[in-house]
């Protein structure tokens, strides 16, 4: 740990002549080696979110052209009743999977990590199996969950079976009361790999003296964990709740887009902000895409995300306190 | 010096004669949602079409069904897409006519070959300008096990207490499932569900053109009545039939473990391919013996010209070829379950296919009820009766609530239903 003593303070009339002159010289490197990040970055990011905002401004007509609408879309999307109950449930849906998420999967993930990085030989193995899914395309994980839960052809109900808890057995994705937590728990069982790998880089460079030092002064491994460990990894925990957060407005839709089609079957108990976006943007069936409306959904899912993102920056990664190891 | 002469004259000819007729040469690409068609289109439809026209190179390219309007509508906006496209009926395919994506072929002389029903699938809605070339229909119905029908001693039912009574029996039995449908996928309730036995309560088209100019309404006893009777088909379906999808029901049924399969024509390549036993096929069942049947024949697939296409004239004579007697009768033949739409007389050979294709003579043919128009606004009538269907089956709505959910969105924005 450094010594905040040693530090030169701003300003200090020590600091060489030359320094000023060095740093103008060093400012047009930067801006060299920022380019091709920055410039990919504009087309294929900023330009496109940019291009979003612009069509929910607009409204499509019959012939293909568009009119400026204002606010109209948003207004249409949060007060009449056909969209706000669609956009509503869409939003309840994801809260309840970001929820599921951040109770199942990230203290999962905590203590996977933590149990890995008593033994650290020892849990490769499992580290690495625990990792794959995550690798997996979501189309086979929606595939092979939704084999292993079918009632005809799934191995749930004998597995239940061989522990006599056959009469357990439900067809949860075809229940609308379990649905949305047994698509969450499938996409909790690919995921958890993530936020244990992140917890487990930082459990491992926490140094070795500090718990040492901790031992000496008399804590048991539980207490150790809790007073030393835990706090000095808690911006990682903030990184992990944040994406989380992200991820459940984004990643959600492919598992849920695979499994449940894009409807959010059965009857809309699965549906997420991704698949109304998407069969609003693009069509189902014999509702033609609409372009407009559904840059409207994309563009509220962008300030949903924004005002989660900035509430998260403002509020708690500020307060939280960083150690130098 | 005169063979000298003639030989390059001959040269010549011969140059100018390959010179034209590379100028004449054309490639076609068809865009399509039919990937399982490929074999039947490279082997069979392609060469038959290229072996009368030599000059024009027609290449069919299919995009999965569920990507098939999103990747489309992309590549036309894009200036991508093939000379051919696929319709999808009624208002998908109207839209891109509307954004000058399709071409009107109003004026193409084979369209002449098509009944106006089969032509309104394609149409503005005043019937001025035909955009796509009508290419099949599908039609529904049960198709049943024979086998077991023959091993329980059952009878094609023909009313619908006999229909119920078939399925007590094969229940009775226990070696099938009775009724191999699941509410998972949620378009199979609304698809071989609702609108294959309510055109029998609703009396097809008369009911159907009642919904459109207002005169009818969900709620109405003729449009609940098939939820009630939908309702009662759950106590025959496979157990936890909430989580078994299409193709859960498909493998169910030709594995031989479901007795009885509400179906759509469609299924008779892949049944015929995957079931081992004999398959027979009945219409949806009457309230009464010797009522008149209706059923669902309808406008699925047509085929259009991208107005954007480098090779419109080549493109034509292939829509013509499309709506020849010719091309009907392999289309038919080869795609079992796709009943062309043509007047043109043929035979039949597949026997399943017969047996369904034979009900146009004895019922009365109307398409699904919220093809046209209904599902023009937002809530889209269509989905909803997705949505409905399936909580009927799954015991989440009563037929009454779910009648109300449909009339209620279609009242929100279709003019004709409001007053």
């Amino acid at each position: 740990m450094s010594d905040p003593k040693t530090d030169k303070p701003e300003g200090v009339p020590t600091r060489p002549a030359g320094r000023r002159k060095r740093r103008r010289a060093a400012g047009a490197h930067i801006f060299v080696f920022l380019a091709p990040a920055l410039l990919i970055y504009t087309v294929f990011s900023i330009y496109p979110l940019i291009e979003s905002l612009r069509l929910s401004l607009f409204d499509g007509l019959e012939d293909g052209t568009a009119v400026w609408a204002g606010l109209d879309n948003y207004a249409t999307l949060l007060f009449d009743p056909n969209w706000a109950t669609q956009f509503w449930r869409a939003f309840w849906n994801n809260l309840v999977l970001f929820f599921i998420h951040m109770v199942v999967q990230n203290p999962l993930g905590l203590l996977l990590a933590a149990l890995l990085s008593l033994a650290p030989r020892f849990g490769s193995a499992y580290r690495t199996l625990i990792f794959v899914p995550t690798l997996l395309s979501v189309v086979i994980v929606g595939f092979i969950w939704e084999l292993i839960l079918s009632p005809l052809w799934g191995v749930s109900e004998t597995l239940l079976g061989t522990i006599g808890l056959a009469w357990l057995y439900q067809p949860w994705l075809g229940l609308e009361s379990s649905a949305l937590a047994t698509v969450s728990l499938i996409s909790v069982w690919q995921y958890v790999g993530i936020p244990m790998m992140l917890i487990y880089a930082a459990l491992l460079s926490i140094p070795d003296e500090l718990i040492d030092a901790a031992r000496v002064d008399g804590l048991g491994g539980w207490s150790i964990f809790w007073k030393v460990k835990l706090p000095l990894i808690l911006p990682t925990l903030g990184i992990v709740a944040i994406l989380t957060y992200i991820g459940n407005f984004t990643v959600s839709f492919d598992l849920i887009y695979s499994i449940q089609g894009s409807l959010g079957a059965p009857n809309f108990s699965t549906d997420v902000m991704g698949t109304l976006l998407f069969r609003t943007f693009f069509g189902q069936q014999l509702q033609v895409g609409d372009t407009h409306m559904g840059a409207t959904i994309a563009s509220m899912m962008f300030f949903i995300i924004l005002v989660g993102v900035t509430i998260y920056l403002a509020l708690v990664q500020r307060r939280l306190q960083r150690y130098e190891m | 010096m005169t063979r000298i002469m003639k030989t390059t004259t001959a040269t010549l000819a011969l140059c100018v004669a390959g010179a034209a007729a590379l100028a004449q040469e054309a490639t076609l690409t068809i865009e399509s949602w039919r990937s399982e068609d490929q074999a039947i289109w490279d082997d069979v439809l392609i060469p038959a079409f290229e072996a009368q026209h030599p000059e024009i190179d027609v290449q069919f390219t299919p995009t999965s069904p569920t990507e098939y309007n999103a990747a489309l509508n992309a590549r036309l906006d894009g200036g991508t897409g093939g000379d051919l496209i696929t319709c999808r009926p009624f208002d998908g395919s109207l839209a891109l006519y509307q954004r000058g994506q399709l071409s009107d072929i109003s004026d193409l002389d084979g369209l002449d070959n098509f009944p106006d029903f089969a032509k309104a699938a394609w149409q503005t809605d005043d019937g001025s300008a035909t955009f796509c070339v009508p290419m099949a229909s599908v039609i529904h119905g049960f198709i049943y096990n024979a086998e077991a029908f023959e091993e329980l001693g059952l009878e094609e039912p023909e009313t619908v207490e006999d229909f119920f009574g078939v399925l007590d029996a094969i229940q009775e039995d226990g070696t099938y499932t009775p009724l191999a449908i699941g509410s998972a996928d949620q378009w199979e309730a609304a698809t071989m569900a609702y609108t294959n036995i309510g055109p029998t309560y609703w009396n097809g088209e008369e009911g159907r053109q009642a919904l459109l100019d207002g005169s009818a309404e969900f709620t109405d006893p003729q449009f609940v009545k098939p939820f009630e009777v939908m309702q009662r088909w759950n106590n025959y379906m496979g157990r936890a039939y909430q989580a078994q999808g299409y193709t859960d029901s498909q493998n169910l049924f030709t594995l031989g473990r479901a007795a009885i399969y509400p179906a759509g024509s469609w299924e008779i390549g892949g049944f015929n391919q995957q079931a081992f036993f004999e398959m027979g096929a009945f219409p949806p069942p009457v309230e009464a013996a010797g009522d008149t049947c209706y059923i669902s024949d309808h406008t699925d697939i047509g085929i259009g010209m991208n107005a954007a296409s480098d090779a419109p004239e080549a493109a034509r004579t292939f829509l013509e070829w499309v709506a020849s007697a010719e091309f009907a009768e392999l289309y038919t033949n080869q795609l079992p379950g796709f009943f062309s739409l043509s007047n043109a007389q043929f035979d039949v050979e597949d026997p399943l296919a017969q047996e369904m294709i034979s009900w146009r003579q004895e019922c009365e043919s109307t398409i699904r009820v919220a093809h046209q128009i209904l599902s023009r606004g937002e809530p889209n009538t269509w989905n909803n009766m997705w949505g409905v269907s399936s909580n009927v089956f799954n015991e989440a709505s009563t037929p009454q609530e779910a009648a109300q959910t449909l009339q209620a969105g279609l009242e929100s924005w279709y003019e004709p239903q409001q007053d």
